[in-house]
């Protein structure tokens, strides 16, 4: 210790007049300090080379404390001292002496001569390939024409031939249409389709079946789970009492009408990140933003409102960081980001275009809704008061809010009543009760008195007690006004946000604790990005930020978006990161094609359906996907493109497909979330099986066989067949689903009842809709199942099996019950059951569920 | 007679499909055409001193001051408020710093040769007192269940981030041919983080922890679906295996061998799961030692006789999560209750463990995703006996045993109102740290790549608590 301090002790050659900023200070922070805090980067917000700046400080506030060396974190910093992060980072330290300059400076009042010239900051440049300008780029030349069909095989062949490779054949028709059926609309294609498909021999038949399919209702479905998927989807609140969002739904509904109305992109940006802001919005613009709602709300009693609304804007702001910009903006929470240009203040500054974000239900009638409640909401509301009258809700209410209000002002003094408070907070259904129960009855809205009168009803017995509660019948209440309800028609309702009329400023926050205020910003874009200009150099607006998403000058969006529609077609996208284009990124082995197809969809009106369609009618996309022995020990991960990539589908479309080819999906397009059967025991392992969200109505009608996509989510626990199929978990954004294999898909898949009932429909529809032998059979529902005939090994291998199951089952009663659960004329039971049977071999094939 | 036609077709089935694929090209794909499991087992950073893991969960946060942190001091204070300065820096969830402090009924004595004061609810864990190392002083960031929940599994507060049963797996593989890798276990209530606790977060589904259910399938659709026998079940895994191999024949494709793989797994699991849930091979003398012949302990006691059978059969990580114990009212009525379901088979466990040699490589974690304050709750002013106690993350207990602890220890110390840490300070993420350190990881090189970040179960902290190994 001693020789360190020797160091640093004051030699009696230097005293304080003697430091002089311009010939000793400066040149000390010049060497040592600007290239990360100076005029073109301020880590950590701190800048050195102008000193007014420096006095100020970074983020966590000042650093140098004029007079008072010693507790100066600048210097304790400069010194490595102990528990402090040392600088410069790394290994090299300041020399004593220099060490010794600062500190004598600040000791004598860290004094800076006036008029001091400073250099303007400028903002951050990055060489970094995905923030550069995109620029079309034209099609290489090829060598041999074989293959190309578009632009895009241009630029994939161009690569191949370097390689002395050549593309893969053209894939078989029937493999084809399977592909694009799936690719674009998540069902396969019907025996039907595919017959039409294999007659038409005119030059277009593979063009007309892309745009069949782009125009089918089931389009929107399909590319509204990928967006879903980003959006992190969910019908439940998340965390402990995980709430069932009943209206988290009819955003969904928007997704999918956008899509297949082939909204533009950049109109689908606008509108759902501040859609509320758009002049004249309506009502569906209104709906749009329901995004943002997507985020969890922590309903926990006893949470601390600040740090869950913290952590929800967070979400807000680095999922749209990584959903349309491909940047982890989230990194930089607590400090600059680690690998990319973006700062903390940066984050923060995006961060600030939700901070003022309100949550709101709104009244988002669907077609048809208006009429039937117009005629009848006024007999609704009579009655509805009269129930309140007769049980004396008024007075009562009044009382409670009044002792509300007194607790709010009094915490901790009577406990009873704090938990009722906080009640008022956490467990407001429809709205914000805490903010209600503040506004003077006379001021609020219909909407929001009944939301808080509903609170009232059902949860008075938190201040009062449940013998109280019940005495004054109000559990009978809460019933009877929510079987009225029911009784009436109602208008479907959607989560929203808007702006808060009084906005408070947004900081920084220190190390990223939602407690600890830095310095305050103002709401920006990135500043390596291209600048956010707002005209007349107002405060940019969450609308300026959206339009700034899709203006020309940001690179990033277009990239972004083209990248994740490739990844959806071929398995992986251009850039295999699509969560992250930033420095970490993998780096594109075709950037040329990126940007060549960035620019298509910028330039041309971004239309997700425009963008499809030149992607599936490219040779590139048309190739066979089987393996190929001399390219795989080179390019392992067909990074190349030298062939197709074989996908395991998700579990939304292996469900799909079950219920497609054995007749039974529903093929209603949006409403409600579903309820399907589900396995005893899984919703009672989250705690919402203690009642709070209701109980999981297994369907009976047409209900339970909706699309995958419908199937109500809840975050806590999940549906199985989700879980098991890398479904992701709806907490945050995933711009990717993985695509595992495991012994637990295998169980599903063999055991499920959900699919036995598929196995069963399926040969009941063989055996009553094809007359014959085992032969034609066996084409039929080798035609429905995998969209191809058997081969003989195929046909002779099922054969064995179908007239040894036949054989067997002929003597088990029970089995028959079950794989024969209806009697057919003129077919046997065992025959029957030996189909079902076979239904479900196919229904397990790799081949189903697997898009070829 | 049909089963030897079956086979013959069988065989002539695989010649005919290999035939149809050219000789060299079928020399590449055989080539190194070996499935890479992404369960077999992994090399730990070092030699480890736990090969499993049997987290008890007491979920809700059980009470320190009743069970292993003696506080004569409450007494003392007993009804009355503390002031300001004691209670300034306090996260409460539902009650107020003024709320008054309740003294605990319980009776501390110490038990064997360590001398570990252990409270009278816990008579049977007490008997491990030499067995098992205390930790007194806990510390959580979060002081609500769910958020709590999160930090102690997946090391940070909101969703999202894989468990640590799949950190572990992810880790080590899996040691189990027939069951899978990592399990979890539920008893009481649902837990406040439901799949949150086994969940595989941003990892793929493969690590995600299998749910060993109390009622129904074992293991969700275990069973065969009804109508197949088992004998019509392994003929449909036939055919299926035939049919598969065919198609990667035609495609080339190395994914269709391990959809194989996992079809066969499947198959293995479904007698390995009936055999592993099937307790007629225990003596009867266990069944009682674990309390599983008594209505209270049955649910938990079966659980934890599950935990020592699945690590007896390889499974790497067990999670028991036994929901409860948040008791805002009514303590000292509540409190007996939840010991009763819960203190003999916990006991019975480290004896059978230890019996058969298993506790030395196999660290048992006991504990909730905090504490409980020193003050009271009282929901209901008009009930007697009403009062409980808030949530209080700051100074709880926990133990281990086994897997290269040191038994029979107590470390930290909380202050005369267990309002704080006086004493060696374990952060969760410390424990985490210890943890994977036990099974032999480096907590700070166990890292996955996600959204641009290489993220690891400890976010970024955590220290090996080096003062409790063994």
């Amino acid at each position: 210790m001693l020789p360190r301090l020797a160091l640093f002790a004051i030699p009696a050659a230097l005293v304080a007049q003697d430091v002089d900023f311009v010939r000793d200070v400066q040149p000390v922070l010049k060497r040592n300090c600007y290239a990360c805090h100076g005029p073109g980067m301020q880590q950590s917000g701190f800048r050195l080379d102008d000193p007014k700046a420096a006095l100020k400080g970074g983020y966590s506030g000042a650093s140098i404390v004029p007079g008072k060396a010693a507790e100066s974190p600048l210097v304790h910093r400069i010194k490595a001292e102990k528990g402090v992060p040392a600088m410069p980072p790394g290994p090299r330290r300041l020399k004593p002496e220099e060490v010794e300059i600062i500190a004598k400076w600040i000791d004598a009042g860290a004094k800076v001569p006036e008029g001091l010239a400073v250099a303007k900051a400028v903002r951050p440049k990055s060489n970094h390939w995905a923030f550069q300008p995109i620029v079309k780029p034209t099609a290489p030349a090829v060598a041999s024409e074989v293959g190309v069909r578009n632009e895009i095989d241009r630029f994939v062949i161009a690569r191949l031939e370097k390689e002395k490779l050549q593309p893969a054949p053209e894939a078989d028709k029937r493999v084809l249409l399977r592909r694009l059926s799936l690719d674009l609309t998540g069902l396969p294609p019907t025996p039907e389709e595919m017959d039409r498909y294999l007659a038409d021999t005119k030059p277009g038949a593979y063009e007309r079946q892309v745009d069949r399919l782009l125009a089918s209702p089931a389009f929107g479905e399909k590319w509204a789970r990928h967006w879903l998927d980003q959006a992190r989807y969910a019908d439940s609140d998340g965390y402990e009492k995980d709430w069932v969002r009943p209206w988290a739904w009819r955003w969904r509904n928007w997704v999918i009408d956008a899509i297949n109305q082939d909204l533009p992109f950049d109109q689908f940006t606008i509108k759902q990140i501040a859609g509320d802001l758009l002049p004249n919005a309506t009502v569906e613009d209104h709906v749009a933003t329901g995004f943002h709602r997507n985020t969890l709300t922590n309903r926990e009693g006893g949470i601390d409102d600040n740090q869950f609304r913290f952590e929800g804007t967070l979400d807000r702001s680095s999922t749209v960081g990584t959903v349309w910009l491909g940047l982890t903006v989230g990194c930089a929470q607590c400090h600059d980001h680690k690998f990319d240009p973006i700062t903390q203040k940066d984050m923060y500054s995006m961060f600030a275009f939700f901070d003022n974000v309100e949550e709101l239900n709104i009244d988002a009638p669907l077609p048809g809704e208006v009429g039937p409640w117009m005629r009848t909401h006024n007999e609704y509301r009579g009655k509805r008061e009269e129930l309140l009258k007769e049980y004396n809700v008024a007075a009562l209410q009044a009382s409670w809010e009044k002792d509300i209000l007194y607790t709010i002002a009094h915490p901790g003094e009577r406990t009873d009543w704090d938990l009722a408070w906080d009640c008022v907070n956490k467990l407001t259904a429809d709205g914000d009760g805490a903010k209600i129960v503040q506004i003077p009855l006379e001021k609020r809205t219909q909407r929001q008195k009944d939301i808080l009168t509903d609170h009232f009803v059902g949860n008075y017995h938190f201040a009062v007690g449940n013998k109280k509660w019940k005495e004054l019948k109000l559990d009978e209440l809460q019933k009877k006004l929510r079987e009225l309800k029911a009784s009436y028609p109602q208008l479907s309702q959607a989560m929203v946000i808007s702006e808060n009329d009084a906005p408070h400023p947004t900081y920084v926050r220190v190390r990223g604790d939602y407690k600890t205020n830095g310095i305050e910003v103002q709401p920006d874009a990135p500043a390596v990005l291209p600048e956010l200009k707002v005209a007349g150099g107002k405060q940019a607006t969450r609308l300026d930020f959206a339009n700034w998403l899709v203006s020309k000058e940001n690179p990033l969006t277009a990239r972004v978006t083209v990248n994740r529609i490739w990844q959806e077609l071929f398995g992986a996208g251009l850039v295999r990161t699509p969560d992250d284009f930033g420095l970490r990124s993998e780096r594109p082995v075709h950037p040329e094609l990126l940007d060549w197809l960035a620019a298509e969809f910028r330039d041309n009106g971004w239309s997700r359906k425009d963008i499809i369609r030149t992607m599936v009618l490219s040779g590139t996309y048309r190739q066979s996907s089987a393996a190929r022995p001399e390219v795989q020990q080179n390019d392992p991960n067909n990074t190349l493109l030298a062939r197709q990539n074989r996908l395991r589908l998700s579990g939304e479309a292996i469900r799909d497909a079950a219920l497609e080819v054995s007749g039974l999906l529903t093929k209603q397009v949006g409403g409600p979330s579903v309820t399907p059967p589900i396995p005893a025991g899984v919703l009672e392992s989250g705690y919402g099986s203690r009642g709070w969200n209701g109980a999981w109505q297994e369907a009976k009608g047409a209900d339970r066989y909706r699309r995958g996509l419908y199937i109500q989510f809840l975050r806590t626990t999940p549906y199985p067949l989700l879980v098991n199929f890398d479904a992701p978990k709806a907490t945050v954004t995933a711009c990717k689903r993985d695509r595992s294999n495991t012994p637990l898909q295998a169980l599903n898949l063999l055991n499920d009842p959900v699919f036995l009932e598929a196995a069963q429909a399926f040969a009941v529809n063989l055996v009553t809709e094809t007359r014959g032998d085992f032969r034609s059979r066996l084409d039929t529902a080798y035609s429905l199942a995998l969209g191809r005939k058997p081969s003989d090994a195929e046909r002779v291998r099922l054969q064995a099996y179908f007239e040894k199951q036949q054989a067997l089952l002929g003597q088990d009663e029970k089995a028959l019950a079950q794989l024969a659960p209806i009697a057919i004329e003129n077919v046997k039971p065992a025959e029957l059951a030996a189909w079902t049977a076979l239904s479900s071999v196919l229904m397990n094939l790799d081949e189903f569920i697997t898009r070829e | 007679m049909k089963h030897l036609i079956e086979a013959h077709l069988r065989r002539d089935f695989l010649r005919r499909s290999l035939a149809g694929i050219g000789t060299l090209a079928l020399t590449d794909l055989m080539r190194g055409a070996t499935v890479a499991d992404p369960l077999a087992p992994k090399a730990p950073h070092y030699a480890p001193k736990a090969k499993n893991v049997i987290f008890l969960f007491q979920e809700g946060a059980p009470s320190q001051m009743d069970l292993f942190d003696p506080k004569p001091g409450l007494q003392k204070w007993h009804g009355q408020s503390l002031p300001p300065s004691m209670t300034k820096d306090m996260k409460l969830a539902f009650i107020k710093p003024t709320a008054k402090i309740l003294a605990s009924p319980r009776k501390f004595a110490p038990q064997g040769q360590s001398g570990m004061l252990l409270s009278d609810l816990i008579p049977h864990t007490a008997k491990h007192a030499d067995d098992i190392c205390l930790i007194r002083s806990m510390h959580s960031e979060a002081f609500n269940h769910h958020p709590g929940q999160l930090l102690l599994f997946s090391g940070h507060m909101t969703g999202g981030r894989p468990s640590m049963g799949a950190w572990t797996t992810y880790g080590l593989g899996s040691e189990s041919k027939n069951l899978p890798a990592f399990v979890a276990l539920q008893s009481g209530p649902g837990a406040s983080a439901g799949s949150d606790l086994w969940t595989n977060g941003f990892l793929p589904s493969l690590y995600q922890g299998t749910v060993l259910r109390s009622s129904g399938d074992p293991i969700l659709y275990l069973s065969n679906a009804p109508g197949f026998s088992n004998e019509a079940q392994r003929a449909r895994l036939d055919v299926l295996k035939d049919l598969n191999t065919e198609r990667q024949n035609v495609t080339g494709d190395l994914e269709i061998a391990s959809r194989i793989h996992s079809y066969e797994l499947a198959y293995r699991m479904q007698s390995a799961g009936p055999e592993l849930t099937d307790l007629k091979a225990e003596k009867p003398e266990t069944l009682d030692m674990y309390g599983i012949n008594e209505k209270e302990s049955r649910q938990y006691g079966t659980n934890l006789l599950l935990a020592r059978r699945l690590v007896e059969r390889g499974v790497r990580f067990v999670l028991c999560v036994h929901s409860g114990w948040d008791h805002h009212s009514a303590i000292n009525g509540n409190l007996p209750k939840l010991c009763a379901q819960t203190d003999k088979p916990t006991a019975a466990l480290l004896t059978d463990l230890k019996q058969r040699g298993l506790l030395n490589d196999t660290l048992v974690v006991w504990g909730g995703e905090f504490g409980r304050t020193p003050m009271s709750e009282i929901r209901r002013p008009d009930e007697a006996d009403n009062a409980g106690r808030d949530h209080h993350p700051n100074g709880y207990s926990i133990w281990m045993a086994g897997g290269g602890v040191k038994p029979g220890m107590t470390l930290g110390a909380t202050d005369e109102l267990a309002l704080n840490i006086t004493e060696d300070r374990v952060g969760v993420h410390d424990l985490q740290a210890t943890i994977m350190h036990l099974l032999g990881m480096d907590h700070t090189k166990l890292t996955y790549r996600h959204m641009g970040r290489d993220f690891r179960l400890t976010d970024v902290h955590g220290e090996v608590v080096k003062k409790i190994l063994a």
